[in-house]
């Protein structure tokens, strides 16, 4: 019935999607076909094949995986109890606040607190423990990315944790449901939608991960995205760099068939 | 609904009181005439106040951008959009943008100051008889290190970051030019390298030092230094000046076997729009005073020898910032491998990261 | 309303020390003598004194600012009405199509997007600097929105716009006073993660913008080879307080407003 006003919804979406997407698109296969001379290969395609680059992707698949999932853990409870709060919607806001701070700023900043000097350290020292350096290790990697991660985590859930029904938890509990039987039947099939969004804005984003790598981890983590980055900004290969883009962008549509909707149906018909 | 009216009003109206700011502040600076000159420069690599008096002298008004690698900055004058008047690559960047054709040539009779720039850095070979280039700052490549953590090691060689006691400790920039060509320094062979076998060499003896390497960063690496929290890296003698100013505890070397010498220059690329402004401009950097406050204020090496003569004595003499002829002998310049073997040192580069682990 | 407990109470804190410690850590040296983020020297208010002699600097940070703005409010229109498409799109495939497309630039590293938007508005001819960055950042803050609204488009109840239409609402009230009220949290996560991801971005910016526009981001990244100035520290520590202080009193005051017209109901 509505079909109308919704489809003319999406007309200027159409138009960024043809314009901002397709043509990139286009210049980043057609790059991804050029060699160092600007001749017409498909060597790129067979460079990636190579044992570098297969361990290259395996190891940015693992790292998104510990990233999102380390975000998802720590995010869905801290969303859970924001929306228990007074002022929900105010501690909501202060959740995002720190993520307009300019990150490499803060990535210094985590470069003095991580530091051997750092307060992180001072305080082990308090408890007897000899002073550690943090940096340049996959656990400081990894929690840096989170921390980036978090708000984009929170919101999504949140926001369908926000308008779940409590009669349904009431009910369920009046029925003799556990805490935990309420939240695995009721609470996260409710909340599912919520979540699966908040995995896709971390993990397709975490493949892609770069300079963190190298301020945090020390270039001892090497992602897709870092290769990227070298081969438009170092080697000026733009060939290669555009072959792995076209990798990347597979791996995003894999796992956006895997996590999508199965076919529910849109609801504003 | 009503709120998401308010708040896009309340965003509209915000933007507009933004908008006015800007344009008073900006009126406020002088953005009076059209001559204007637009120069595009590392951050923080220019006396601020020296932009204020060369507006002040000339009238121009100037425009400054940044950037924060070579090649992006290629990248953006290729493209054009902007009317960059004067850029300042390093000298590996100069032969390429030479051979892309991006370089307006110097017309010498308008930059009298050139006098003052000392001749051993003039007529290099990336750029004969500077037809396009001028050296705005120089520098080394070698270990800054901390000697109270290191026990009686000394750098001289290279050999020394091998050492065994130095396990996990050492820092290295994220550059493939600077770490293959150490490690091809190290066996004594040119850091210009386009022998397979010295490559494949000098990548396999680099592997050997995996096990001494803490991390590959970048500019960070200047706060871990500072802070003692790092021992020994491998950098840049402009950014090593920035430590040791920061923590006198800290001494730098260049080993014996021959390292880098490197240049930024200032050029003028082909969409410059005030190519007289430009050269103004140069020759307003090329002067003694405008380059002594410059050197002072970036704390790197300078090429310009009238300067040197009004900076502190103790900066000038010291052979670590300004090393003796001698010295620079062992020196080598980049020169541009070529697409080719510049993707060659990349890759090797990438087998060299992958094996720290 | 259930009370927290006091270890969700707890577990709340932790996460807010731990998001905010990197913040206060910036704005701590942002009062050091010292000329970096080292030793803390001594006090001093000569960094803060430096932001607002630096015109130049305070140009920049309010087009930093504006570009957020706007672009986050351009992007957020298009996202949501691009989510409100997407779901009246019946065929499975055709709407995965949509949805995998509207993820490539979130998938797509910064330096591909910066370089690929240049070629394109030098094509097109695009003026660099204001309204190219701006373009480029509406361009990848749109996918963020639609991840945003779509699932609070997904779990809107049906019976809901049924029962409009049956009372005779036409197709715009459905709109207005139906399913933009039920999404608008989405809207506002959607306008939010915007103003992030235009904030923070660095690479995209350096690559569109010319004629001496310029935003903080490129400002501090090409800082880092020289030391970036304790100055930014200070702008950063200004910026985060008044951002706090326009939060909370805008937080309160709609919602003393609101109470107030509650109260009249």
């Amino acid at each position: 019935m509505q079909t109308k006003t919704s489809k003319s919804a999406l007309f200027p979406y159409v138009l960024w999607i043809a314009f901002f997407v397709i043509a990139p698109i286009a210049l980043v296969v057609y790059y991804s076909l050029l060699d160092l001379h600007g001749n017409f290969t498909l060597d790129n395609y067979k460079a990636f094949f190579s044992s570098v680059y297969l361990k290259m992707t395996l190891s940015s698949f693992w790292y998104a995986f510990l990233i999102t999932f380390f975000t998802l853990l720590i995010s869905y409870p801290t969303a859970y109890f924001l929306t228990k709060t007074k002022h929900k919607q105010l501690w909501l806001l202060l959740i995002i606040i720190p993520s307009w701070i300019n990150l490499l700023l803060k990535t210094y900043a985590f470069i003095g607190i991580f530091g051997l000097y750092g307060p992180i350290n001072a305080f082990i020292e308090v408890f007897g423990f000899d002073p550690k350096q943090m940096l340049f290790t996959d656990i400081s990697f990894v929690f840096v990315s989170v921390y980036i991660f978090i708000p984009f985590m929170i919101l999504p859930i949140f926001n369908s944790l926000d308008r779940l029904n409590p009669t349904l938890i009431y009910a369920a509990r009046d029925l003799g449901a556990s805490a935990f039987t309420t939240f695995r039947r009721v609470v996260l099939p409710l909340t599912m939608d919520g979540v699966k969004s908040g995995i896709q804005v971390v993990f397709i984003p975490a493949l892609s991960l770069f300079m963190i790598t190298r301020l945090i981890a020390g270039n001892r983590v090497i992602t897709l995205g870092t290769a990227i980055e070298q081969q438009f900004l170092v080697t000026q290969n733009w060939g290669m760099g555009s072959t792995i883009a076209v990798f990347l962008i597979l791996f995003m549509v894999i796992i956006m068939l895997i996590t999508g909707q199965k076919d529910k149906g849109g609801r504003v018909r | 609904m009503k709120s998401l009216i308010q708040a896009t009003i309340a965003i509209l109206v915000v933007s507009a009181l933004l908008f006015y700011a800007a344009d008073t502040l900006s009126a406020g600076g002088g953005k009076g005439g059209k001559n204007t000159l637009t120069i595009f420069n590392w951050g923080e690599y220019i006396d601020p106040d020296l932009l204020k008096a060369f507006e002040k002298e000339t009238g121009i008004h100037v425009i400054y951008e940044t950037f924060d690698s070579n090649e992006a900055m290629m990248t953006k004058i290729q493209q054009g959009g902007t009317a960059y008047d004067i850029a300042v690559p390093s000298e590996y960047m100069i032969e390429k943008m030479k051979e892309e054709n991006l370089l307006i040539p110097l017309d010498k009779t308008k930059l009298p100051n050139l006098k003052n720039i000392d001749p051993y850095f003039l007529d290099l070979p990336f750029d004969d008889n500077n037809h396009y280039s001028i050296p705005y700052f120089w520098g080394t490549v070698g270990i800054v290190y901390n000697p109270s953590l290191v026990g009686d090691l000394d750098f001289t060689s290279w050999e020394d970051l091998w050492d065994p006691s130095l396990k996990r400790k050492v820092f290295l920039v994220d550059g493939a030019r600077e770490v293959i060509g150490m490690g091809l320094n190290s066996l004594g062979y040119s850091l210009n390298s386009l022998d397979d076998n010295e490559l494949r060499e000098a990548t396999n003896k680099l592997i050997t030092l995996a096990p001494n390497v803490k991390a590959i960063i970048g500019d960070e690496i200047t706060p871990l230094m500072i802070n003692n929290e790092a021992t020994v890296a491998l950098t840049w003698s402009g950014q090593a000046a920035d430590m040791m100013f920061e923590n006198e505890e800290l001494d730098f070397a260049v080993p014996e076997e021959g390292s880098n010498l490197w240049f930024d220059n200032m050029v003028i690329p082909k969409t410059s729009k005030n190519i007289d402004g430009a050269h103004a401009f140069i020759n307003f950097m090329l002067s003694a005073d405008a380059g002594a406050r410059n050197a002072d204020y970036v704390g790197y090496s300078t090429p310009n020898i009238a300067a040197m003569d009004l900076m502190d004595e103790e900066v000038v003499t010291d052979e670590r910032y300004y090393p003796s002829e001698e010295q620079r002998d062992t020196l080598e310049v980049y020169k541009n491998l070529g697409p080719d073997y510049l993707g060659k040192y990349n890759e090797l580069f990438l087998e060299f990261k992958m094996s720290i682990r | 309303m259930n009370k927290l407990s006091a270890s969700a109470k707890v577990y709340l804190t932790i996460v807010f020390i731990v998001l905010y410690a990197p913040i206060f850590y910036l704005i701590f040296y942002s009062f050091n003598s010292g000329g970096s983020m080292n030793h803390f020297e001594s006090f001093t208010l000569e960094h803060y004194q430096a932001v607002f002699e630096d015109s130049r600097l305070l140009v920049i940070l309010i087009n930093t600012v504006i570009v957020a703005l706007l672009s986050a409010l351009i992007s957020t229109i298009i996202g949501t009405l691009g989510a409100i498409g997407i779901v009246t799109v019946k065929d499975s495939k055709m709407r995965n199509t949509l949805l995998s497309l509207n993820n490539v630039l979130i998938v797509s590293p910064d330096v591909i997007i910066g370089a690929s938007f240049l070629i394109l508005f030098t094509m097109v001819g695009i003026k660099l600097g204001f309204a190219s960055v701006l373009l480029a950042h509406v361009a990848f803050s749109v996918p963020i929105v639609v991840l945003m609204v779509l699932p609070k488009l997904l779990e809107m109840n049906n019976s809901l716009i049924d029962a409009a239409l049956d009372l005779g609402a036409t197709k715009k009230d459905v709109m207005m006073r139906v399913i933009l009220p039920y999404i608008q949290p989405g809207i506002f996560a959607g306008f939010f993660l915007a103003l992030t991801y235009s904030l923070d971005d660095f690479a995209v910016t350096f690559f569109v913008t010319g004629n001496g526009f310029s935003t903080l981001s490129v400002e501090i990244y090409s800082m880092a080879r020289a030391g970036i100035s304790l100055t930014v520290n200070a702008i950063s520590g200004l910026v985060f307080f008044v951002t706090v202080l326009v939060v909370v009193g805008y937080y309160f005051m709609t919602s003393r407003t609101s109470k107030r017209m509650e109260g009249h109901r």
